[in-house]
């Protein structure tokens, strides 16, 4: 069995502008888990948490499930156990994860996500777009954001989102 | 223009796919005669006020989506899923 060493998608250092920070986190492992017709209640309860209503997460722990589509919520930093009524498949290695944090981040957001996060709170996620990217934007706390996004086009979100950093760091306070 | 997705709520249109006529949810029977396939695949009434066409939510829940909105007003009467029972 070769040795396989896991590589983070960019290895990129974090970047400041603005008061506002972007790094590139480390991604545990993710589990797409789409329950049968029904049996939402049932995989939440497996799972030990509930499973989550449209644009929210659930958490208890380190583990979270997090709303990623009709019928389909993420697993992330918990293991999915064998016998779910879910349809189950690894996420890992396709996804990068960003974190966004500082004084302008809902700034630095607005101008590539076409959502109003100004009242953006904890447990929200929303299933939306970065640029035109696919994103997964989840709500750590106010003026803190993980941006997930898939890992093919990590340099592009990275890209995108220094770029606005700097144009909001451009105009007045 | 915005449309408020069943499930995820008030989104931007560019977070939208249109599809076309909500005439695409009739399919005729396998054995309809010619001229009832071809209705459904090409002819269409082109209304001046309430239209029903068919968008996805592409970079959002992926739901396929009944809209209803009036050509004349812009107004969006109704977003409905296409599948029963959404959640
Ligand atoms: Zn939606």
């Amino acid at each position: 069995m070769p040795e396989l060493i896991a590589k983070p998608a960019l290895g990129a250092a974090p970047v400041t502008h603005a008061g506002t920070t972007l790094a590139e986190a480390d991604l545990p492992q993710m589990t797409a888990i789409a329950p049968w017709p029904g049996q939402a209640e049932a995989v939440g309860r497996a799972l030990g948490l509930q499973f989550p209503l449209p644009n929210a997460v659930t958490e208890a722990g380190g583990t979270r499930l997090v709303w990623a589509g009709r019928d389909l919520a993420f697993l992330i930093g918990g293991v999915a156990p064998e016998g779910l009524a879910a349809a189950v498949t690894d996420q890992s290695d396709g996804w990068v994860a960003l974190t966004l944090s500082g004084a302008r981040a809902v700034e630095v957001l607005a101008r590539l996500v076409p959502l109003d996060l100004r009242a953006a709170q904890r447990g929200q996620t929303f299933r939306t777009a970065l640029n035109h990217l696919p994103l997964i934007l989840i709500v750590e706390g106010e003026g803190d954001f993980t941006l997930l996004t898939f890992r093919s086009m990590a340099r592009t979100a990275w890209h995108e989102v220094e770029e606005a950093m700097v144009k909001v760091a451009a105009r007045a306070l | 223009m915005r449309l408020t997705c069943p499930l995820c709520g008030p989104r931007d249109r560019r977070e939208f796919y249109y599809y076309g006529a909500a005439e695409y949810l009739n399919r005729p029977a396998p054995d309809a005669a010619p001229e009832a396939w071809d209705d459904h695949l090409h002819n269409r009434d082109n209304p001046a006020g309430l239209v029903q066409d068919l968008w996805y939510h592409e970079q959002g829940c992926c739901s396929w989506l009944k809209v209803t909105r009036n050509t004349v007003t812009h107004e969006i009467v109704t977003v409905e899923p296409v599948a029963g029972g959404a959640a």
